[in-house]
């Protein structure tokens, strides 16, 4: 039995870790609409394996994380901090957004880049109960017919991708699935 | 409680700063000297990396970088909490969990024996060895006097 303390559940062997979560992130985000698994962080509830890993990956002193909602517990926040150095910042400044859809709030108060820097935009990772590969049919690059994935909001999600090239990325994560819906991505709801 | 809780961090900052400083083999002498390390498990794994040293001139002024040197850093966690962290100069990973250890160790009812073995010792030769050499620099001071300039 091992002590456990406020700084305990990040990777085991950093690099190598990282590594196989980046490309995970790298290859839904390239495939939309394809679940990977994605393991190595042990974050302190209620954050869940997949958005532990994945916020543990893509941080660091240089990215502003925005807790949403319930997400933004002492806990948390000194578990982000010792693993990344990332600082924790309001909505409108983040680079990186966590929390469940209903928490995150409406996507409109997030950056969603500029002509000249489609880049300088929110990468929102949404914490989801289920996530699964049925409901809004996805098109678009990556995609070779079309694909599907349980989506928390389309009319929302369909205004983010109408921005193109503007707005905002997601991470879907439920447990240690992972999933990405990157803008350039078309959405059509069944029916 | 705050006057506690800053002479704790006092007394931590100044054992900290003497593990980061250490020269390698004489840390790592006193610490085997120990006798077996105490059980831990790795909250970060010893990695090594650059820091950017920054100076304020005299102490007061605006603060500008000093120049980077090589860190290596952990962090462990006893086995009954203690949380330890080891930043020490140069790339040396067991030099850095043996901060580590030194750090959590002096948190605990061991802290007596830690500072008595290994902390005081420590500060006293690496004391020694500042004057040794101030000494030997002192040495070869040249004192320059003028007797006449000749230009009159």
């Amino acid at each position: 039995m091992s002590a456990q303390t406020q700084f305990s559940g990040g990777f085991d062997n950093a690099p190598i870790d990282a590594a196989h979560a980046f490309r995970a992130a790298m290859t839904v985000m390239a495939r939309p609409g394809e679940i990977r698994l994605i393991s190595g962080a042990q974050p302190p509830a209620p954050l869940s394996v997949a958005a532990g890993t994945l916020l543990l990956t893509l941080c660091d002193p240089e990215t502003r994380v925005h807790l949403a909602g319930d997400l933004d517990t002492g806990t948390v926040r000194q578990w982000l901090t010792f693993h990344t150095g990332a600082p924790i910042s309001e909505a409108p400044e983040a680079d990186f957004a966590v929390g469940s859809w209903q928490e995150l709030g409406p996507l409109s108060q997030y950056r969603s880049g500029t002509p000249e820097y489609p880049d300088r935009s929110t990468t929102l990772i949404v914490e989801c109960d289920d996530l699964q590969q049925a409901g809004a049919e996805l098109t678009g690059p990556g995609i070779k017919d079309t694909a599907r994935l349980s989506l928390p909001n389309v009319p929302a999600l369909r205004a983010n991708a109408a921005l193109y090239p503007l707005g905002c990325d997601f991470f879907f994560t439920s447990g240690d699935r992972l999933a990405a819906l990157p803008r350039s991505t078309q959405i059509r709801v069944e029916g | 409680m705050a006057d506690h809780q800053n002479i704790a961090n006092t007394a931590r900052r100044d054992w900290m700063g003497l593990l980061a400083r250490a020269p390698d083999d004489a840390l790592m002498e006193l610490w085997g000297a120990v006798g077996t390390p105490p059980g831990f498990d790795w909250l970060r794994s010893p990695e090594v990396g650059g820091v950017m040293v920054r100076g304020r001139t005299g102490g007061t002024g605006a603060p500008f970088n000093l120049g980077e040197m090589t860190v290596t850093r952990c962090s462990l966690v006893l086995k009954d909490g203690t949380v330890g962290h080891g930043y020490v100069q140069g790339r040396s990973k067991r030099k850095a969990e043996a901060a580590a250890l030194i750090d959590a160790l002096m948190q605990t009812d061991a802290a007596e024996d830690i500072r008595d073995r290994v902390i005081t010792p420590l500060s006293q030769q690496m004391q020694e060895a500042k004057t040794a050499r101030a000494a030997k620099a002192a040495a070869t001071k040249v004192e320059f006097f003028t007797l006449v300039r000749g230009e009159d």
